[in-house]
């Protein structure tokens, strides 16, 4: 392992004695008959941001972090992300499933043909009646594999699902609850488990959480819970091309954005998340490659459309003008895009948004026209979480220039947790607040669009958390998901992108580039614009 | 004897209950999710209230309390909500990490910080005093995170000398203080959890010393004779009783291990598996971890009383 030889390397030596020069040479002697296979040992070795381990039972927790390190190295879903490029934004596209239409003559009914030959990591071979059986344990309470955990983990991207049924032993089709044309999006995110695992377990998930199964590219081999996860390479992977070039992937949780960059430059990981700003030119010095790149991921404000000054189009247009987003990336060491629209630019369905430049001017002029001077915001922002970035310097800087404007803006600052419980409540429990800082997981359009404006997921049933509601965009919004033609789709998409931008249906501020740290030892890594990475092609040099 | 320590170990059961119904209550009192760890940022309410049920929260929380104090009694803590794992087992893992650390800072802290207050004790208002009253009160005021970051910036990044973090090359369950190549990984968290106790310690010592060269019985032993020697010894006996105080406080602190210093050093001790279950409102193993830590901060109190009772007998009278 990268860490342990540098580490042995530093152990004190003592002068060896005679018999201890002969045994040693008796024993080089032996060691250069052995073959060149016993090479030593490869080790990818990740500083996660993760405060812990991710659940290894299925969709994991620790968010997108446990999808993109534990979930999809473990399981596999019936539709997977394309991480195999950089320069393009991914999508999904078959996994567990080769391939899925919409049933013509009911198009809440979906046929998904299953993968054959896929194997689970105990032995059995993957099935129809394995998805039947993962549909039922998170959805049926009365199945004996029926796991509560994992009900709430898989909730949010079954809420559409109505049934499963198996049409043969490679199909099985799929109904909804109503008509929804991304639904295959979902599929992606619900990871399959091995039904022969949990048996013979007896449905015991503490135990299976220490020997899971699954069909992805890397199999478990160890865990020190709250420490360390190893897994090793699935050599019988369905995909040749994913099967990892390293010998293990060894996963440790370091919340410490210093602690990560210090464990990397001692040699302790070869693999860091999310470097802090202010070490990146550190790193550089030491020889590490500092990898970034867009995806979708935005760190906005979102609004308040019950109760005030954010019901109005002026205001909230004032406040995407008032904002200079060039002093956001200089502070962030350049690490991250101005964001003028939802989406990051390159996104297939992008258009040509309002693009709210820099004018204090116009800011000001607006807020007079609408006669909000001071206008006063009570905005609720959290002093780290997940994807918060910089939270604290950037909220500081985002009040400096809204007051410069003629806003007064009054803070909330609470921990992630407390956040994430207003984004949970939404404007119904919370009228008071104006508006709150949450980054946003843009990966499919349902959820980076679609949701966050369409009134039967207004909250707290859902993530339209400021009862945001536009008949048109309404209207635009059933016709998307009433569309299987994906071309005319794309261009409803653009529309509803667009329409979005010119409502001011948010403050946006910046897109994070997703900063990663590599030791030089480590090549082969394609950063995806994605919030899952593939970790399969990374081949570790001695 | 027997009697009083009777009557402190009763003294201890309405500390002990008062303690767990504050960690209880502080848990709801905190703002967030205790079901936030499993429940995706955008869960609707119907999800929440049905994982809510599933986990036993909808109920009354004095129903609650009651039930998790019953099972407490009978020694089940009950399993974690991210992992599952019982949580006795999460938290007396921790706990011996931490107590793995405790056991070089605790002979590093106490005798340095001790023999540090002496000194300066003995010789109050001398350059030498001065010198460890200002290293100690440096001591005191560090933020030992940032301590915890320059040291490894020296000792690891730049000299390459030591591990920057974790307990030992392959986790805690290989951890074995008899390697060196394990006790690497201890030397930085070590000498950084100490610095606030020598601090303290040396500071209390200091001031105890002080106090008591200037009381007549000192003057007494001075003019029968005795050499400087023997009346220090009596001096140090004397300031003994406060200082234990002290150091049975510092004790419960180090074994509730620090949730910066064990955070800066990813050390797998209670004070990091604190600050997780806090971040994740992990409400069982929040309220296993306080419990014990309090718990522990009860003995320790309990085992200082009765110390000082035999050091100095007018305690127990009073």
């Amino acid at each position: 392992m990268f860490g342990i030889t540098r580490e042995t390397g530093m152990t004190k030596r003592s002068t060896p004695s005679l018999t201890g020069r002969i045994f040693g040479a008796v024993l080089g002697g032996l060691l250069a008959a052995v073959p060149a296979t016993l090479h030593a040992e490869s080790v990818l070795t990740v500083g996660m941001t993760a405060g812990d381990i991710p659940l290894t039972t299925g969709n994991p927790d620790q968010g997108f972090e446990g999808f993109r390190f534990v979930g999809y190295n473990l399981y596999d879903s019936l539709a997977l992300w394309d991480l195999s490029e950089r320069d393009k934004p991914s999508d999904i596209k078959p996994g567990l499933a080769t391939e899925w239409q919409v049933d013509p003559n009911n198009h809440r009914r979906w046929i998904f043909k299953l993968r054959q030959s896929v194997k689970w990591h105990d032995g059995c071979p993957f099935t129809a009646d394995d998805v039947l059986w993962n549909f039922a344990r998170v959805t049926d309470k009365d199945a004996p594999q029926f796991f509560t955990q994992q009900m709430a983990l898989s909730r949010t991207y079954v809420t559409n699902f109505e049934s499963v049924e198996k049409i043969d032993d490679n199909t099985v089709a799929i109904t909804t609850k109503v008509v929804e044309s991304l639904f295959p999006y979902s599929m992606s995110y619900l990871l399959m488990v091995s039904r022969c695992r949990a048996e013979a377990l007896k449905y015991d998930w503490a135990a299976y959480a220490n020997a899971p199964s699954g069909t992805g590219p890397y199999r478990f081999d160890r865990m020190v819970a709250h420490e360390r996860l190893e897994l090793t390479p699935n050599k019988d992977y369905w995909d040749p091309k994913r099967v990892p070039k390293h010998d293990r992937l060894v996963l440790i949780p370091m919340p410490e954005a210093a602690t990560r960059a210090a464990a990397l430059m001692t040699g302790q990981v070869n693999f860091i998340e999310a470097p802090a700003p202010d070490t990146i030119d550190r790193l550089k010095s030491a020889g590490m490659q500092i990898v970034t790149n867009k995806y979708p991921h935005n760190w906005p404000y979102t609004l308040n459309f019950v109760r005030g000054p954010m019901t109005d189009i002026r205001v909230r247009r004032a406040a995407n003008y008032a904002l200079n987003r060039a002093e956001f990336v200089e502070l962030l060491n350049g690490l991250a895009i101005e964001e003028y629209a939802t989406m990051p630019p390159g996104t297939p369905y992008y258009g040509n948004p309002v693009r709210y430049e820099y004018n204090p001017e116009k800011a000001k002029a607006l807020l007079k026209e609408a006669g909000c001077m001071p206008c006063k915001l009570t905005i609720a922002i959290s002093t780290s979480g997940s994807g918060q970035m910089q939270p604290l310097p950037m909220n500081e800087l985002f009040k400096s220039q809204m007051e410069a404007v003629g806003f007064q803006i009054d803070f909330k600052v609470m921990d992630w947790n407390s956040l994430v419980e207003i984004g949970r409540s939404g404007v119904p429990k919370y009228p008071e607040i104006d508006g709150y800082n949450g980054s946003r997981a843009l990966l499919d359009p349902l959820s980076a669009l679609i949701k966050p404006v369409w009134k039967i997921h207004w909250s707290p049933a859902g993530s339209n958390w400021g009862h945001f509601y536009d008949p048109e965009i309404e209207a635009l919004v059933g016709q998307i998901l009433n569309d299987f033609d994906a071309e005319k789709r794309l261009t409803e998409l653009t529309k509803l992108h667009e329409l979005e931008n010119d409502r001011a249906l948010m403050i946006w501020v910046v897109h994070d580039l997703n900063p990663r740290a590599l030791s030089p030892k480590l090549t082969g890594f394609v950063q995806a614009q994605n919030w899952f990475q593939d970790l399969t092609p990374i081949v570790v040099h001695p | 004897m027997i009697k009083y320590i009777f009557r402190r170990l009763l003294y201890a059961i309405p500390i002990a209950f008062g303690v767990s119904v504050v960690c209880f209550s502080l848990v709801y009192l905190a703002p967030g999710d205790p079901l936030q760890t499993i429940l995706p940022s955008d869960a609707s309410a119907d999800t929440i209230a049905m994982v809510k049920a599933a986990y036993g929260f909808d109920r009354p929380i004095p129903i609650q309390f009651l039930k998790w104090l019953g099972r407490v009694l009978v020694g089940d803590f009950g399993e974690s909500i991210a992992t599952r794992r019982p949580v006795l087992l999460e938290v007396s893992g921790a706990m011996s990490n931490t107590a793995t650390l405790v056991m070089f800072a605790v002979p590093l802290s106490f005798s340095l910080g001790y023999v540090m207050g002496a000194i300066a004790g003995c010789f109050p208002g001398r350059m030498l005093d001065r010198a460890i009253t200002g290293t100690a009160v440096m001591g005191v005021s560090v933020p030992n995170y940032w301590l915890g970051i320059v040291l490894v910036i020296i000792f690891a990044v730049e000299m390459m000398a030591l591990p920057a973090t974790g307990m030992g090359a392959n986790g805690s369950t290989a951890f074995s203080v008899f390697r060196w190549s394990d006790d690497r990984f201890l030397v930085l968290p070590v000498i950084t959890l100490s610095m606030v106790p020598i601090g303290i310690i040396a500071r209390t010592t200091r001031a105890a010393v002080a106090e008591v060269l200037n009381q007549d019985f000192v003057t007494t032993l001075r003019a029968k004779g005795l050499s400087e020697f023997a009346v220090v010894r009596h001096v140090l006996k004397n300031a003994l009783p406060q200082v234990l105080a002290v150091m049975g406080l510092q004790f419960g602190y180090l074994i509730g291990g620090s949730i910066l210093v064990e955070t800066v050093f990813t050390w797998p001790g209670s004070g990091f598996l604190l600050s997780k279950a806090i971040i994740n409102r992990d409400v069982p193993v929040l309220q296993g971890t306080i419990l014990a830590l309090s718990m522990v901060f009860v003995a320790t109190n309990l085992l200082v009383d009765l110390l000082q009772s035999m050091i100095d007998p007018r305690i127990r009278r009073s």
